[in-house]
């Protein structure tokens, strides 16, 4: 079970909040998942989207508001103060976007703006790229989770570079890591898991699922599956067949 | 035959007077406006009468009750356009229309040549859409206007004021909220364009993953662009980040769109319930109807149905969540 600053949740899922066809099916989507943290955009919303928060905050899974649409240190800071405020709580999931098309990260602004609002008191979750200079830059700054994204946001392409997601888990052991954004099936899911990831955040791939209830379980199911293998060492692989029974002797042999 | 009378002047108001009075029930109507206008969320809708196309984001009852609803109102105003709905996409986001023709039924796949032929000025745009033929529309301001104009014929003018009767019927939509705790608003946001360089002569649905932009003649030159959905009961003025959006969807469409002048901008908060379906509720003698959402057009001729025939046989319509005689 993952712990970010010292508070153990259940769920390796952290579901987001956005596109779905309803706030029922988005309710139902959270049941199904059974996801502990809920993400929430605020940038277009803060202007009389009570209504829309207090749907949220029923979900029953821990808020995680977050700074999406920002494309500047000072709108992202600015975000995460109001996100304190409205949902009451110190966790941020900090987003400073560098390019439109593909919403990569500004790095450079995504390391300013975690410094100023570790010391303002936030618990920072960056979503950032698999970049280990960046993501140290990041630790140094205060951050206890790194969230480097497995492909761009939406794009559901699974993790684009799994050897730079490998490399992260062995250089930074204690840091709680989470794939944000790319994934598309639970296979990928799975897979980050497996990798040794503490979580994965999703979108896109339950609230655009045709049935995005049961999109949400087969991702629930798959991170679980994914833990586990994770936690049970798998067999390297290896180049020649290793047969599980002895065939010396055997018929085909001959 | 029943003496109901109706709050609200919107699109369900006015639906639910005129279908009420066809069947013969003495109806009386009231706004504090004194009529349809810009306070009514219906006054800024795009007034595309697609059940196909919007069961890509919509529930089952939808597609189905929605179905009828270009009749009722070629029936009720004579003002409506059966050309269908043309669906395209940007060829990078051409996974965007595989999974929108996965959701939806009632089209047909065309390529570049089929598109030419029903859009002549779309022509080498795109090379893949889809068709929904059997689609409508029809301007909402001029529907509305028509609905009034009708029932003024029989007698009914909208009041400012309520007038008595046995029962009331709410469709005041989102300041409805006062009663309906659940009621929620969505906001939406459009622009009124007219452009002399590109004509079409059908909705337009252009999908995108983020900014999913319909365009609808209005004849004239004119086109309304529509629209942002927002979880926001802000009423306020459009935004800047919106107009762009919809704005470089339009281009997108057709750069001619460069050239249009932009006549109006309008925005405003959709009534919806938390499953975003329409809700009838009886409470002693008052039956709200509400909860359109962004089917207004779409789904009040069904509705006022409900409401008729509740009212009729004591019946208890689909979307009735709640009685309390």
């Amino acid at each position: 079970m993952p712990v970010f600053y010292g508070t153990a949740v259940e769920s390796a899922l952290m579901l987001g909040t956005a596109q779905y066809p309803s706030p029922k099916i988005l309710e139902e989507a959270f049941r199904s998942s059974e996801a502990g943290i809920a993400t929430v955009s605020l940038r277009r919303e803060e202007r009389g989207g009570g209504d829309f928060r207090a749907l949220v905050a029923d979900l029953g899974a821990k808020i995680l508001p977050n700074t999406a649409g920002c494309h500047t240190v000072k709108e992202a800071v600015t975000t995460a103060h109001m996100a304190r405020e409205l949902f009451a709580t110190d966790w941020i999931k900090l987003e400073v976007i560098g390019h439109t098309d593909t919403l990569q990260p500004d790095v450079f602004g995504l390391v300013e703006a975690a410094r100023i609002l570790i010391a303002d008191g936030f618990k920072v979750f960056p979503y950032t790229t698999e970049d280990p200079g960046v993501c140290a830059r990041l630790v140094e700054a205060g951050c206890e989770v790194l969230m480097p994204w497995g492909a761009p946001i939406g794009s559901g392409r699974g993790l684009m570079n799994e050897y730079g997601l490998r490399v992260l888990r062995a250089e930074f052991p204690d840091q709680v890591l989470v794939v944000d954004a790319g994934i598309g099936l639970p296979s990928h899911a799975a897979r980050a898991m497996e990798l040794g990831f503490d979580a994965v955040l999703l979108n896109t791939a339950v609230a655009k699922a045709g049935d995005p209830a049961r999109m949400a379980g087969a991702m629930a199911g798959a991170i679980r599956a994914g833990r586990m293998a994770y936690l049970a060492q798998p067999m390297e692989p290896r180049d020649m067949a290793a047969p599980s029974t002895p065939v010396l002797g055997r018929a085909f042999l001959a | 035959m029943s003496r109901v009378h109706i709050l609200g002047a919107g699109v369900m108001g006015l639906v639910m007077a005129s279908e009420l009075a066809a069947r013969g029930h003495a109806v009386t109507i009231s706004d504090p406006a004194g009529g349809s206008g810009p306070q009514a969320c219906s006054w800024w809708a795009g007034g595309m009468l697609a059940p196909y196309c919007e069961a890509e984001s919509a529930e089952e009852p939808v597609e189905r009750l929605g179905s009828g609803a270009a009749a009722w109102w070629q029936s009720h105003t004579g003002l409506v356009t059966g050309a269908g709905t043309l669906v395209l996409a940007d060829p990078r986001d051409r996974g965007d229309l595989a999974r929108f023709a996965r959701l939806t039924k009632g089209h047909q796949a065309i390529g570049g040549d089929g598109i030419a032929q029903l859009e002549p000025d779309l022509a080498g745009r795109f090379r893949e859409g889809l068709f929904f033929r059997t689609e409508a529309h029809l301007a909402p301001r001029a529907a509305l206007g028509e609905l009034a104009r009708r029932l003024a014929a029989r007698g009914i003018v909208v009041t400012p004021g309520p007038s008595e009767a046995p029962v009331t019927i709410d469709c005041r939509g989102l300041a409805a909220r006062d009663s309906l705790s659940d009621l929620r608003g969505v906001r939406g946001e459009m622009l009124l364009i007219r452009c002399e360089g590109v004509s079409l002569s059908r909705p337009v649905r252009l999908l995108h993953p983020r900014i999913p932009l319909y365009i609808v003649p209005r004849g004239d030159g004119h086109f309304m662009l529509g629209a942002t959905m927002i979880e926001s009961g802000w009423r306020g003025p459009v935004t800047l980040r919106s107009m762009m959006e919809l704005m470089a969807a339009a281009w997108t469409i057709h750069p001619g769109f460069g050239e249009a002048e932009l006549v109006a901008t309008g925005s405003d908060a959709r009534p919806a319930f938390p499953d975003n379906l329409p809700r009838i509720r009886r409470r002693g003698d008052v039956i709200f109807a509400n909860g359109l959402y962004r089917h207004g057009f779409l789904l009040s001729p069904a509705c006022a149905r409900m409401v008729a025939e509740h009212l009729e046989t004591g019946a208890q319509p689909e979307f009735m969540d709640e009685v309390r005689i």
